[in-house]
Protein backbone atom coordinates (compact mmCIF):
# COMPACT_ATOMS: atom_id res chain seq x y z
CA UNK A 1 0.00 0.00 0.00
CA UNK A 2 0.90 3.93 -0.18
CA UNK A 3 3.22 5.37 2.60
CA UNK A 4 1.36 7.34 5.00
CA UNK A 5 1.45 10.72 4.89
CA UNK A 6 2.95 12.82 7.86
CA UNK A 7 0.23 14.31 9.75
CA UNK A 8 1.24 17.82 8.58
CA UNK A 9 0.91 16.67 4.87
CA UNK A 10 -2.41 14.43 5.46
CA UNK A 11 -5.37 16.66 3.94
CA UNK A 12 -7.90 14.39 5.71
CA UNK A 13 -7.94 15.40 9.73
CA UNK A 14 -7.70 12.71 12.10
CA UNK A 15 -6.87 9.98 9.41
CA UNK A 16 -7.11 6.34 11.11
CA UNK A 17 -4.22 4.07 11.05
CA UNK A 18 -5.41 0.91 12.77
CA UNK A 19 -3.67 -2.53 12.90
CA UNK A 20 -5.17 -4.53 10.79
CA UNK A 21 -6.75 -7.96 11.57
CA UNK A 22 -3.60 -10.55 12.12
CA UNK A 23 -4.38 -13.49 9.48
CA UNK A 24 -2.55 -16.21 10.53
CA UNK A 25 -4.79 -18.61 7.52
CA UNK A 26 -2.46 -16.92 5.20
CA UNK A 27 1.13 -17.33 6.80
CA UNK A 28 -0.20 -21.01 7.37
CA UNK A 29 -1.55 -22.17 3.48
CA UNK A 30 1.56 -20.30 1.84
CA UNK A 31 3.98 -22.85 4.28
CA UNK A 32 1.86 -25.97 3.81
CA UNK A 33 1.71 -25.01 -0.68
CA UNK A 34 5.08 -24.24 -0.19
CA UNK A 35 6.62 -27.31 1.21
CA UNK A 36 3.76 -29.39 -1.02
CA UNK A 37 5.53 -27.42 -4.28
CA UNK A 38 9.04 -27.99 -3.12
CA UNK A 39 8.31 -31.54 -2.24
CA UNK A 40 6.72 -31.90 -6.38
CA UNK A 41 9.56 -30.15 -8.11
CA UNK A 42 11.88 -32.40 -6.39
CA UNK A 43 10.16 -35.40 -7.32
CA UNK A 44 10.55 -34.19 -11.13
CA UNK A 45 13.71 -33.28 -10.54
CA UNK A 46 15.17 -35.92 -8.80
CA UNK A 47 13.70 -39.13 -10.29
CA UNK A 48 16.15 -40.43 -12.71
CA UNK A 49 12.88 -41.97 -14.73
CA UNK A 50 11.74 -38.84 -16.15
CA UNK A 51 15.19 -38.40 -18.13
CA UNK A 52 15.05 -34.91 -18.60
CA UNK A 53 18.01 -34.95 -20.55
CA UNK A 54 15.83 -36.92 -23.36
CA UNK A 55 13.21 -33.81 -22.66
CA UNK A 56 16.55 -31.47 -23.59
CA UNK A 57 17.18 -33.64 -26.19
CA UNK A 58 14.52 -33.95 -28.33
CA UNK A 59 12.43 -30.70 -27.22
CA UNK A 60 13.57 -28.78 -30.28
CA UNK A 61 13.64 -31.80 -32.66
CA UNK A 62 12.92 -31.30 -36.17
CA UNK A 63 10.16 -33.64 -36.37
CA UNK A 64 9.11 -32.22 -32.73
CA UNK A 65 8.94 -28.84 -34.02
CA UNK A 66 7.09 -30.06 -37.44
CA UNK A 67 4.52 -31.61 -35.19
CA UNK A 68 4.01 -28.33 -33.71
CA UNK A 69 3.55 -26.66 -36.79
CA UNK A 70 1.48 -29.27 -38.19
CA UNK A 71 -0.95 -28.76 -34.71
CA UNK A 72 -1.00 -25.02 -35.22
CA UNK A 73 -1.97 -25.43 -38.50
CA UNK A 74 -4.62 -27.54 -38.21
CA UNK A 75 -6.15 -26.40 -34.84
CA UNK A 76 -6.07 -22.42 -36.71
CA UNK A 77 -7.51 -23.61 -39.91
CA UNK A 78 -10.16 -25.94 -38.11
CA UNK A 79 -11.17 -22.73 -35.97
CA UNK A 80 -11.64 -20.32 -38.45
CA UNK A 81 -14.14 -22.48 -40.61
CA UNK A 82 -15.77 -23.29 -37.46
CA UNK A 83 -16.39 -19.43 -36.29
CA UNK A 84 -17.56 -18.91 -39.78
CA UNK A 85 -19.70 -21.64 -39.30
CA UNK A 86 -20.92 -21.06 -35.89
CA UNK A 87 -21.83 -17.70 -36.59
CA UNK A 88 -24.02 -18.92 -39.86
CA UNK A 89 -25.43 -21.38 -37.51
CA UNK A 90 -26.56 -19.35 -34.71
CA UNK A 91 -27.90 -16.94 -37.17
CA UNK A 92 -30.41 -19.64 -38.96
CA UNK A 93 -31.16 -20.84 -35.36
CA UNK A 94 -32.77 -17.20 -34.66
CA UNK A 95 -33.97 -17.23 -38.03
CA UNK A 96 -37.91 -16.76 -39.05
CA UNK A 97 -37.92 -19.43 -41.57
CA UNK A 98 -38.39 -22.53 -40.21
CA UNK A 99 -36.25 -24.69 -42.88
CA UNK A 100 -33.26 -22.93 -41.69
CA UNK A 101 -34.39 -23.10 -37.90
CA UNK A 102 -34.89 -27.05 -38.59
CA UNK A 103 -31.39 -27.78 -40.40
CA UNK A 104 -29.30 -25.85 -37.42
CA UNK A 105 -30.81 -27.66 -35.09
CA UNK A 106 -30.01 -31.37 -37.00
CA UNK A 107 -26.59 -29.97 -37.60
CA UNK A 108 -25.39 -29.23 -34.29
CA UNK A 109 -27.91 -32.21 -32.44
CA UNK A 110 -25.54 -34.96 -35.37
CA UNK A 111 -22.47 -32.87 -35.02
CA UNK A 112 -22.43 -32.62 -30.95
CA UNK A 113 -24.36 -36.03 -30.31
CA UNK A 114 -21.05 -38.46 -31.56
CA UNK A 115 -17.93 -38.66 -30.63
CA UNK A 116 -15.21 -36.45 -32.49
CA UNK A 117 -13.12 -39.44 -32.78
CA UNK A 118 -15.56 -40.94 -34.89
CA UNK A 119 -16.40 -38.18 -37.31
CA UNK A 120 -12.30 -38.01 -37.53
CA UNK A 121 -12.33 -41.82 -38.71
CA UNK A 122 -15.81 -41.18 -40.85
CA UNK A 123 -13.75 -38.03 -42.68
CA UNK A 124 -10.25 -40.57 -43.25
CA UNK A 125 -12.82 -43.46 -45.11
CA UNK A 126 -14.76 -40.89 -47.44
CA UNK A 127 -13.08 -41.49 -50.17
CA UNK A 128 -14.20 -45.32 -49.57
CA UNK A 129 -17.76 -44.52 -49.25
CA UNK A 130 -17.65 -42.34 -51.83
CA UNK A 131 -15.07 -42.98 -54.26
CA UNK A 132 -15.71 -40.21 -57.09
CA UNK A 133 -17.26 -36.81 -56.37
CA UNK A 134 -18.75 -34.89 -59.18
CA UNK A 135 -20.60 -31.57 -59.86
CA UNK A 136 -23.95 -31.45 -61.89
CA UNK A 137 -27.29 -31.02 -61.72
CA UNK A 138 -29.08 -33.09 -58.89
CA UNK A 139 -30.27 -36.34 -60.40
CA UNK A 140 -29.08 -34.55 -63.54
CA UNK A 141 -26.24 -34.38 -65.73
CA UNK A 142 -23.00 -33.97 -64.14
CA UNK A 143 -20.67 -31.18 -64.98
CA UNK A 144 -16.95 -32.95 -64.05
CA UNK A 145 -16.15 -35.41 -61.33
CA UNK A 146 -13.17 -36.30 -59.35
CA UNK A 147 -11.35 -38.70 -56.96
CA UNK A 148 -12.30 -38.36 -53.82
CA UNK A 149 -8.84 -39.11 -52.06
CA UNK A 150 -7.18 -36.65 -54.40
CA UNK A 151 -9.41 -33.68 -53.25
CA UNK A 152 -10.10 -34.38 -49.18
CA UNK A 153 -6.71 -35.88 -48.69
CA UNK A 154 -5.76 -36.73 -44.52
CA UNK A 155 -4.97 -32.89 -43.70
CA UNK A 156 -8.54 -31.80 -45.51
CA UNK A 157 -10.04 -34.64 -43.59
CA UNK A 158 -8.94 -33.80 -40.98
CA UNK A 159 -9.22 -29.97 -40.51
CA UNK A 160 -12.97 -30.73 -41.81
CA UNK A 161 -13.10 -32.98 -39.16
CA UNK A 162 -12.35 -30.99 -36.59
CA UNK A 163 -14.11 -27.96 -37.87
CA UNK A 164 -17.45 -29.21 -38.55
CA UNK A 165 -17.58 -31.13 -34.92
CA UNK A 166 -16.43 -27.87 -33.64
CA UNK A 167 -18.82 -25.59 -35.16
CA UNK A 168 -21.54 -27.57 -33.53
CA UNK A 169 -20.21 -26.45 -29.89
CA UNK A 170 -19.29 -23.26 -30.46
CA UNK A 171 -22.91 -22.50 -32.82
CA UNK A 172 -24.70 -22.86 -29.42
CA UNK A 173 -21.74 -20.50 -27.96
CA UNK A 174 -22.78 -17.67 -30.04
CA UNK A 175 -26.07 -18.60 -30.04
CA UNK A 176 -26.25 -18.00 -26.12
CA UNK A 177 -24.03 -14.75 -27.08
CA UNK A 178 -26.86 -12.98 -29.47
CA UNK A 179 -29.58 -13.78 -26.69
CA UNK A 180 -27.45 -12.03 -23.98
CA UNK A 181 -27.74 -8.70 -26.12
CA UNK A 182 -30.14 -6.42 -24.43
CA UNK A 183 -33.34 -6.15 -27.21
CA UNK A 184 -34.05 -2.59 -26.60
CA UNK A 185 -30.77 -2.29 -28.56
CA UNK A 186 -31.97 -4.30 -31.88
CA UNK A 187 -35.46 -1.84 -31.17
CA UNK A 188 -33.32 1.30 -31.72
CA UNK A 189 -31.53 0.55 -34.69
CA UNK A 190 -34.98 -0.55 -35.92
CA UNK A 191 -36.18 3.04 -35.21
CA UNK A 192 -33.09 4.10 -36.78
CA UNK A 193 -34.25 2.39 -40.02
CA UNK A 194 -31.45 -0.11 -39.67
CA UNK A 195 -32.17 -3.87 -42.01
CA UNK A 196 -31.61 -6.79 -40.36
CA UNK A 197 -28.59 -7.35 -41.31
CA UNK A 198 -27.01 -4.26 -40.89
CA UNK A 199 -28.51 -4.65 -37.17
CA UNK A 200 -27.04 -7.96 -36.60
CA UNK A 201 -23.18 -7.01 -38.08
CA UNK A 202 -22.90 -3.04 -36.20
CA UNK A 203 -25.44 -3.90 -33.01
CA UNK A 204 -25.91 -7.22 -32.07
CA UNK A 205 -22.44 -9.25 -32.70
CA UNK A 206 -20.23 -6.68 -31.51
CA UNK A 207 -21.92 -6.83 -28.06
CA UNK A 208 -22.47 -10.46 -28.40
CA UNK A 209 -18.74 -10.78 -28.54
CA UNK A 210 -17.82 -10.09 -25.13
CA UNK A 211 -20.13 -12.96 -24.26
CA UNK A 212 -18.73 -15.16 -27.07
CA UNK A 213 -14.82 -14.72 -26.63
CA UNK A 214 -14.41 -16.22 -23.23
CA UNK A 215 -15.96 -19.82 -23.91
CA UNK A 216 -14.68 -19.40 -27.72
CA UNK A 217 -10.68 -18.83 -26.04
CA UNK A 218 -12.03 -21.91 -24.42
CA UNK A 219 -12.85 -24.05 -27.10
CA UNK A 220 -9.65 -23.14 -28.72
CA UNK A 221 -7.31 -24.68 -25.88
CA UNK A 222 -9.96 -27.45 -25.79
CA UNK A 223 -9.60 -27.96 -29.93
CA UNK A 224 -5.79 -27.82 -29.81
CA UNK A 225 -5.56 -30.67 -27.50
CA UNK A 226 -8.06 -32.52 -29.56
CA UNK A 227 -5.98 -32.31 -32.45
CA UNK A 228 -4.10 -35.25 -31.19
CA UNK A 229 -6.68 -37.50 -32.45
CA UNK A 230 -6.55 -37.02 -35.81
CA UNK A 231 -4.61 -40.37 -36.19
CA UNK A 232 -7.93 -41.35 -36.47
CA UNK A 233 -8.08 -39.94 -39.88
CA UNK A 234 -5.32 -40.99 -40.21
CA UNK A 235 -3.00 -37.80 -40.72
CA UNK A 236 0.78 -38.69 -39.04
CA UNK A 237 2.14 -35.49 -38.79
CA UNK A 238 0.81 -33.60 -35.94
CA UNK A 239 2.48 -32.97 -32.61
CA UNK A 240 1.10 -35.83 -30.46
CA UNK A 241 1.85 -38.30 -33.15
CA UNK A 242 5.23 -37.08 -33.76
CA UNK A 243 6.55 -37.48 -30.19
CA UNK A 244 4.78 -40.85 -29.66
CA UNK A 245 6.58 -42.22 -32.58
CA UNK A 246 9.89 -41.43 -31.38
CA UNK A 247 8.88 -42.54 -28.02
CA UNK A 248 7.96 -46.41 -29.30
CA UNK A 249 10.96 -46.11 -31.41
CA UNK A 250 13.78 -45.32 -28.58
CA UNK A 251 11.52 -46.85 -26.06
CA UNK A 252 11.48 -43.60 -24.07
CA UNK A 253 7.30 -42.86 -23.12
CA UNK A 254 7.70 -40.42 -20.39
CA UNK A 255 10.20 -38.00 -21.93
CA UNK A 256 8.27 -37.74 -24.89
CA UNK A 257 5.07 -37.06 -23.04
CA UNK A 258 6.91 -34.50 -21.27
CA UNK A 259 7.89 -33.01 -24.65
CA UNK A 260 4.31 -33.14 -25.86
CA UNK A 261 2.88 -31.51 -22.48
CA UNK A 262 5.71 -28.76 -22.21
CA UNK A 263 4.55 -27.46 -25.92
CA UNK A 264 0.96 -27.76 -25.78
CA UNK A 265 1.19 -25.86 -22.33
CA UNK A 266 3.59 -23.17 -24.32
CA UNK A 267 1.29 -22.80 -27.43
CA UNK A 268 -2.08 -22.42 -24.39
CA UNK A 269 -0.08 -19.69 -22.65
CA UNK A 270 0.34 -17.87 -26.56
CA UNK A 271 -3.65 -18.61 -26.86
CA UNK A 272 -4.05 -16.97 -22.89
CA UNK A 273 -2.47 -14.10 -23.99
CA UNK A 274 -4.21 -13.40 -27.36
CA UNK A 275 -7.55 -14.17 -25.99
CA UNK A 276 -7.02 -11.22 -23.33
CA UNK A 277 -6.52 -8.47 -26.05
CA UNK A 278 -9.40 -9.99 -28.10
CA UNK A 279 -11.41 -9.76 -24.47
CA UNK A 280 -10.11 -6.17 -24.04
CA UNK A 281 -10.80 -5.19 -27.38
CA UNK A 282 -14.83 -6.15 -27.61
CA UNK A 283 -14.79 -4.44 -24.21
CA UNK A 284 -14.47 -1.13 -24.99
CA UNK A 285 -17.62 1.39 -23.78
CA UNK A 286 -18.00 -1.20 -20.90
CA UNK A 287 -15.67 -0.32 -18.27
CA UNK A 288 -11.82 -0.01 -18.88
CA UNK A 289 -11.11 -3.56 -18.15
CA UNK A 290 -13.69 -5.01 -20.31
CA UNK A 291 -14.39 -8.04 -18.26
CA UNK A 292 -15.75 -6.94 -15.42
CA UNK A 293 -17.79 -4.28 -16.96
CA UNK A 294 -21.52 -4.06 -16.58
CA UNK A 295 -23.19 -2.81 -19.08
CA UNK A 296 -26.34 -2.23 -17.40
CA UNK A 297 -25.72 -0.92 -14.13
CA UNK A 298 -23.51 1.62 -14.84
CA UNK A 299 -25.79 3.14 -17.41
CA UNK A 300 -28.44 4.59 -15.34
CA UNK A 301 -26.61 7.21 -12.78
CA UNK A 302 -24.39 10.22 -13.33
CA UNK A 303 -20.82 9.54 -13.45
CA UNK A 304 -21.16 5.93 -11.53
CA UNK A 305 -18.49 4.08 -13.20
CA UNK A 306 -15.59 5.78 -12.70
CA UNK A 307 -16.77 6.29 -9.19
CA UNK A 308 -17.29 2.61 -9.01
CA UNK A 309 -13.94 1.43 -10.07
CA UNK A 310 -12.34 4.15 -7.97
CA UNK A 311 -14.03 2.15 -4.86
CA UNK A 312 -13.43 -0.87 -5.93
CA UNK A 313 -9.88 0.15 -6.38
CA UNK A 314 -9.38 0.99 -2.91
CA UNK A 315 -10.77 -2.68 -1.89
CA UNK A 316 -12.13 -1.60 0.90
CA UNK A 317 -15.76 -2.63 0.36
CA UNK A 318 -17.13 -6.56 -0.17
CA UNK A 319 -15.58 -7.94 -3.26
CA UNK A 320 -18.86 -8.38 -4.91
CA UNK A 321 -19.15 -7.13 -8.50
CA UNK A 322 -23.24 -6.90 -8.32
CA UNK A 323 -22.80 -4.55 -5.83
CA UNK A 324 -23.12 -0.44 -6.20
CA UNK A 325 -21.46 0.81 -3.47
CA UNK A 326 -22.76 4.25 -3.10
CA UNK A 327 -20.44 6.41 -0.23
CA UNK B 1 -30.87 25.04 -38.51
CA UNK B 2 -34.31 23.32 -38.24
CA UNK B 3 -35.23 19.80 -39.06
CA UNK B 4 -38.59 20.94 -39.81
CA UNK B 5 -39.91 23.74 -41.65
CA UNK B 6 -41.90 25.98 -39.23
CA UNK B 7 -44.32 27.46 -41.54
CA UNK B 8 -45.11 24.26 -43.58
CA UNK B 9 -46.71 24.84 -46.67
CA UNK B 10 -50.15 25.42 -47.07
CA UNK B 11 -50.90 22.17 -48.66
CA UNK B 12 -49.24 19.99 -46.18
CA UNK B 13 -50.90 21.65 -43.46
CA UNK B 14 -54.41 20.38 -43.94
CA UNK B 15 -52.79 17.16 -44.30
CA UNK B 16 -52.20 15.29 -40.61
CA UNK B 17 -48.75 13.97 -39.79
CA UNK B 18 -50.22 11.06 -37.80
CA UNK B 19 -53.10 9.50 -39.04
CA UNK B 20 -54.85 6.33 -36.63
CA UNK B 21 -58.00 4.96 -37.47
CA UNK B 22 -60.03 2.00 -35.49
CA UNK B 23 -56.74 0.65 -34.21
CA UNK B 24 -56.51 -2.66 -32.44
CA UNK B 25 -53.45 -4.25 -30.91
CA UNK B 26 -53.45 -7.50 -29.44
CA UNK B 27 -50.55 -9.73 -27.08
CA UNK B 28 -52.11 -13.35 -27.42
CA UNK B 29 -55.55 -12.92 -25.35
CA UNK B 30 -54.24 -9.80 -24.07
CA UNK B 31 -56.49 -7.01 -25.97
CA UNK B 32 -54.11 -3.53 -25.29
CA UNK B 33 -55.11 -1.59 -27.79
CA UNK B 34 -59.50 -1.60 -28.91
CA UNK B 35 -59.96 0.79 -31.27
CA UNK B 36 -58.09 4.16 -30.97
CA UNK B 37 -58.43 7.17 -34.13
CA UNK B 38 -56.09 9.55 -32.98
CA UNK B 39 -54.92 12.46 -35.40
CA UNK B 40 -51.81 14.55 -34.89
CA UNK B 41 -51.22 18.02 -37.23
CA UNK B 42 -47.53 18.69 -39.00
CA UNK B 43 -45.91 20.73 -35.99
CA UNK B 44 -47.86 20.12 -33.43
CA UNK B 45 -46.94 18.25 -29.86
CA UNK B 46 -48.92 15.93 -28.52
CA UNK B 47 -48.59 14.36 -25.38
CA UNK B 48 -50.42 10.64 -24.29
CA UNK B 49 -50.99 10.88 -20.41
CA UNK B 50 -52.48 7.67 -18.88
CA UNK B 51 -51.74 4.78 -15.91
CA UNK B 52 -49.70 2.10 -16.44
CA UNK B 53 -51.00 -0.87 -18.56
CA UNK B 54 -53.19 1.45 -20.47
CA UNK B 55 -51.71 1.32 -23.73
CA UNK B 56 -50.04 4.48 -24.58
CA UNK B 57 -46.07 2.72 -25.05
CA UNK B 58 -48.20 0.29 -27.56
CA UNK B 59 -49.92 2.71 -29.35
CA UNK B 60 -46.67 4.89 -29.42
CA UNK B 61 -44.69 1.80 -30.94
CA UNK B 62 -47.44 0.88 -33.48
CA UNK B 63 -46.67 4.12 -35.51
CA UNK B 64 -43.44 2.82 -35.77
CA UNK B 65 -44.40 -0.63 -36.61
CA UNK B 66 -42.08 -1.93 -34.28
CA UNK B 67 -45.38 -3.78 -33.29
CA UNK B 68 -47.53 -5.22 -35.95
CA UNK B 69 -51.05 -3.81 -35.90
CA UNK B 70 -54.27 -6.32 -35.70
CA UNK B 71 -56.88 -3.88 -37.06
CA UNK B 72 -57.31 -0.77 -38.25
CA UNK B 73 -54.46 2.04 -40.09
CA UNK B 74 -51.86 3.91 -38.90
CA UNK B 75 -50.45 6.21 -41.39
CA UNK B 76 -47.94 8.70 -40.68
CA UNK B 77 -47.39 11.64 -43.16
CA UNK B 78 -49.79 10.43 -46.11
CA UNK B 79 -48.47 6.93 -46.17
CA UNK B 80 -50.08 3.89 -44.90
CA UNK B 81 -47.24 2.18 -42.10
CA UNK B 82 -46.87 -1.25 -42.83
CA UNK B 83 -48.98 -2.90 -45.30
CA UNK B 84 -50.33 -1.66 -48.66
CA UNK B 85 -53.73 -2.54 -50.65
CA UNK B 86 -53.74 -4.33 -54.04
CA UNK B 87 -56.99 -4.62 -55.95
CA UNK B 88 -56.88 -7.91 -58.21
CA UNK B 89 -59.76 -9.34 -59.96
CA UNK B 90 -61.90 -6.65 -57.57
CA UNK B 91 -61.11 -8.35 -54.45
CA UNK B 92 -59.23 -5.70 -51.98
CA UNK B 93 -56.47 -7.17 -49.60
CA UNK B 94 -53.88 -5.68 -47.99
CA UNK B 95 -50.12 -6.78 -48.50
CA UNK B 96 -47.63 -6.51 -45.73
CA UNK B 97 -45.13 -4.25 -47.32
CA UNK B 98 -41.01 -6.12 -47.19
CA UNK B 99 -38.57 -5.59 -44.54
CA UNK B 100 -36.65 -3.12 -46.61
CA UNK B 101 -39.70 -0.55 -47.29
CA UNK B 102 -40.98 -1.07 -43.60
CA UNK B 103 -37.58 -0.01 -42.38
CA UNK B 104 -37.43 2.99 -44.67
CA UNK B 105 -40.72 4.33 -43.27
CA UNK B 106 -39.11 4.17 -39.84
CA UNK B 107 -36.19 5.59 -40.75
CA UNK B 108 -38.34 8.98 -41.10
CA UNK B 109 -39.73 8.38 -37.56
CA UNK B 110 -37.66 9.50 -34.39
CA UNK B 111 -38.08 7.51 -31.27
CA UNK B 112 -36.22 7.83 -27.88
CA UNK B 113 -36.90 5.01 -25.20
CA UNK B 114 -37.56 4.97 -21.69
CA UNK B 115 -33.90 3.50 -21.37
CA UNK B 116 -32.36 5.51 -24.07
CA UNK B 117 -30.85 2.13 -25.96
CA UNK B 118 -27.99 3.50 -26.82
CA UNK B 119 -25.49 1.48 -28.51
CA UNK B 120 -22.84 0.76 -25.26
CA UNK B 121 -19.77 -0.21 -27.71
CA UNK B 122 -19.88 3.59 -29.47
CA UNK B 123 -18.84 7.20 -28.37
CA UNK B 124 -21.78 9.67 -28.53
CA UNK B 125 -20.70 10.74 -31.71
CA UNK B 126 -20.52 7.60 -33.23
CA UNK B 127 -23.86 6.69 -31.50
CA UNK B 128 -25.30 9.99 -33.91
CA UNK B 129 -23.40 9.20 -36.59
CA UNK B 130 -24.80 5.64 -36.91
CA UNK B 131 -27.88 5.79 -38.63
CA UNK B 132 -26.63 8.54 -41.14
CA UNK B 133 -24.03 6.44 -42.11
CA UNK B 134 -25.25 2.80 -42.31
CA UNK B 135 -28.84 3.84 -43.26
CA UNK B 136 -29.03 6.81 -45.94
CA UNK B 137 -25.21 6.31 -46.65
CA UNK B 138 -23.96 9.60 -45.83
CA UNK B 139 -20.11 9.59 -46.03
CA UNK B 140 -18.30 9.54 -42.44
CA UNK B 141 -17.05 13.33 -42.78
CA UNK B 142 -20.79 14.92 -43.70
CA UNK B 143 -22.20 12.86 -41.35
CA UNK B 144 -19.76 13.52 -38.48
CA UNK B 145 -19.80 17.28 -39.08
CA UNK B 146 -23.80 17.12 -38.82
CA UNK B 147 -23.48 14.89 -35.21
CA UNK B 148 -21.24 17.01 -33.74
CA UNK B 149 -23.67 19.98 -34.82
CA UNK B 150 -26.55 17.84 -33.17
CA UNK B 151 -24.56 17.14 -30.44
CA UNK B 152 -24.36 20.89 -29.44
CA UNK B 153 -27.67 21.21 -29.79
CA UNK B 154 -28.68 19.13 -26.73
CA UNK B 155 -25.26 20.68 -25.23
CA UNK B 156 -23.04 18.06 -25.46
CA UNK B 157 -20.17 18.84 -27.93
CA UNK B 158 -17.99 18.12 -24.98
CA UNK B 159 -19.01 14.65 -24.70
CA UNK B 160 -18.64 13.43 -28.30
CA UNK B 161 -16.13 11.43 -27.40
CA UNK B 162 -17.20 9.55 -24.05
CA UNK B 163 -19.53 5.68 -24.12
CA UNK B 164 -22.79 6.21 -22.99
CA UNK B 165 -21.44 3.91 -19.88
CA UNK B 166 -19.37 7.61 -19.27
CA UNK B 167 -22.43 9.37 -19.06
CA UNK B 168 -24.94 10.65 -16.80
CA UNK B 169 -28.73 9.16 -17.20
CA UNK B 170 -30.05 12.55 -18.76
CA UNK B 171 -26.93 13.13 -21.05
CA UNK B 172 -27.47 9.90 -22.64
CA UNK B 173 -31.27 10.52 -23.64
CA UNK B 174 -29.75 13.63 -24.78
CA UNK B 175 -27.86 11.50 -26.94
CA UNK B 176 -30.49 9.47 -27.88
CA UNK B 177 -32.39 12.68 -28.57
CA UNK B 178 -29.51 13.77 -30.90
CA UNK B 179 -29.16 10.01 -32.80
CA UNK B 180 -32.57 10.22 -33.69
CA UNK B 181 -33.12 13.96 -35.25
CA UNK B 182 -29.51 12.51 -36.97
CA UNK B 183 -31.94 11.11 -39.43
CA UNK B 184 -33.78 14.16 -39.72
CA UNK B 185 -37.51 12.76 -39.09
CA UNK B 186 -40.53 14.20 -39.46
CA UNK B 187 -41.95 13.21 -36.62
CA UNK B 188 -40.63 12.11 -33.00
CA UNK B 189 -41.89 9.77 -31.06
CA UNK B 190 -41.18 9.95 -27.29
CA UNK B 191 -41.74 6.99 -25.08
CA UNK B 192 -41.44 7.92 -21.06
CA UNK B 193 -37.94 9.61 -22.04
CA UNK B 194 -37.52 10.89 -18.16
CA UNK B 195 -38.66 8.04 -16.37
CA UNK B 196 -35.66 6.26 -16.00
CA UNK B 197 -33.88 9.61 -14.51
CA UNK B 198 -33.06 10.95 -11.10
CA UNK B 199 -35.15 13.52 -10.77
CA UNK B 200 -32.42 16.34 -11.28
CA UNK B 201 -31.60 15.19 -14.51
CA UNK B 202 -35.11 15.52 -15.50
CA UNK B 203 -34.85 18.83 -16.08
CA UNK B 204 -32.42 19.01 -18.69
CA UNK B 205 -33.97 16.26 -21.41
CA UNK B 206 -37.48 18.50 -20.95
CA UNK B 207 -35.41 21.29 -22.02
CA UNK B 208 -33.81 19.73 -25.09
CA UNK B 209 -37.87 18.73 -25.66
CA UNK B 210 -39.03 21.68 -25.05
CA UNK B 211 -36.56 23.35 -27.74
CA UNK B 212 -37.09 20.88 -30.34
CA UNK B 213 -40.99 21.65 -29.99
CA UNK B 214 -40.36 25.63 -30.46
CA UNK B 215 -38.50 24.73 -34.05
CA UNK B 216 -41.58 22.96 -35.54
CA UNK B 217 -41.00 19.15 -34.94
CA UNK B 218 -43.86 17.03 -34.54
CA UNK B 219 -44.09 15.32 -31.51
CA UNK B 220 -45.46 12.49 -29.84
CA UNK B 221 -44.62 12.05 -26.24
CA UNK B 222 -45.65 9.52 -23.97
CA UNK B 223 -44.99 10.77 -20.26
CA UNK B 224 -46.08 11.36 -16.61
CA UNK B 225 -44.55 14.85 -16.69
CA UNK B 226 -48.24 16.95 -16.33
CA UNK B 227 -46.01 19.84 -16.51
CA UNK B 228 -44.58 19.53 -19.71
CA UNK B 229 -48.08 18.65 -21.03
CA UNK B 230 -49.49 21.63 -19.79
CA UNK B 231 -46.49 24.33 -20.83
CA UNK B 232 -45.83 22.30 -24.51
CA UNK B 233 -48.40 20.14 -25.66
CA UNK B 234 -50.58 21.34 -28.04
CA UNK B 235 -52.67 18.27 -27.65
CA UNK B 236 -53.46 16.20 -24.56
CA UNK B 237 -54.80 12.81 -24.82
CA UNK B 238 -56.05 10.63 -21.93
CA UNK B 239 -56.21 7.06 -22.46
CA UNK B 240 -56.88 4.34 -19.96
CA UNK B 241 -57.72 0.29 -20.64
CA UNK B 242 -57.06 0.53 -24.34
CA UNK B 243 -59.19 3.36 -25.68
CA UNK B 244 -58.81 7.15 -25.38
CA UNK B 245 -61.12 8.20 -22.89
CA UNK B 246 -60.58 12.39 -23.38
CA UNK B 247 -58.19 14.69 -26.00
CA UNK B 248 -58.07 18.08 -26.06
CA UNK B 249 -55.87 21.08 -25.10
CA UNK B 250 -54.27 20.48 -22.20
CA UNK B 251 -56.06 23.29 -20.14
CA UNK B 252 -59.42 21.56 -21.25
CA UNK B 253 -58.33 18.03 -20.58
CA UNK B 254 -55.66 18.73 -17.47
CA UNK B 255 -58.09 21.48 -15.78
CA UNK B 256 -61.31 20.81 -16.60
CA UNK B 257 -61.57 17.03 -17.04
CA UNK B 258 -65.09 15.99 -18.65
CA UNK B 259 -64.99 12.23 -18.00
CA UNK B 260 -64.56 10.89 -14.37
CA UNK B 261 -62.06 8.49 -15.15
CA UNK B 262 -59.34 11.85 -16.46
CA UNK B 263 -60.58 13.37 -13.21
CA UNK B 264 -59.60 10.70 -10.37
CA UNK B 265 -56.15 10.34 -12.72
CA UNK B 266 -55.24 13.72 -12.44
CA UNK B 267 -56.20 13.51 -8.64
CA UNK B 268 -53.95 11.00 -8.27
CA UNK B 269 -50.48 12.17 -9.88
CA UNK B 270 -51.27 16.43 -9.32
Amino acid sequence: MSQTPTPETDPIPGRIHAVPVPRPGRWISAVVIGVLAAMAVNGLVTNDNYRWDVVGAYLFDTRVVQGVGWTLLLTFLAMAIAVLLAITLAIMRRSQNPVLRWTSWTYIWIFRGTPVYTQLVFWGLLSVLYPRLSVGVPFGPEFFSFDTADVITAFYAAVLGLALNEAAYLAEIVRAGLGSVDPGQSEAAKALGMSESKILRRVVLPQAMRVIVPPTGNETISLLKTTSLVLAVPFTLDLTFATNAIANRIFLPIPLLMVAAIWYLVITSILMVGQHYIERYYGKGFGSDGGTGRPGGGRRRAGRPSRQAAIRQSGTTTDDPFLDVTP
Amino acid sequence: MTTQPTTPDPAAATAPMVQIEGLHKLFGDLHVLRGVDLTVQPGAVSVILGPSGSGKSTLLRCINELEEIDAGSVEVAGERMGYREVTRRGRTRLHRLHPKVVARQRSRIGMVFQRFNLFPHRTALENVMEAPVQVRGDSRSTARARALELLDRVGLSDRADHYPAQLSGGQQQRVAIARALAMDPELMLFDEPTSALDPELVGEVLGVMQDLARSGMTMVVVTHEIGFAREVADQVVFMDEGVIVEQGAPEQVLVTPREQRTQDFLAHVL
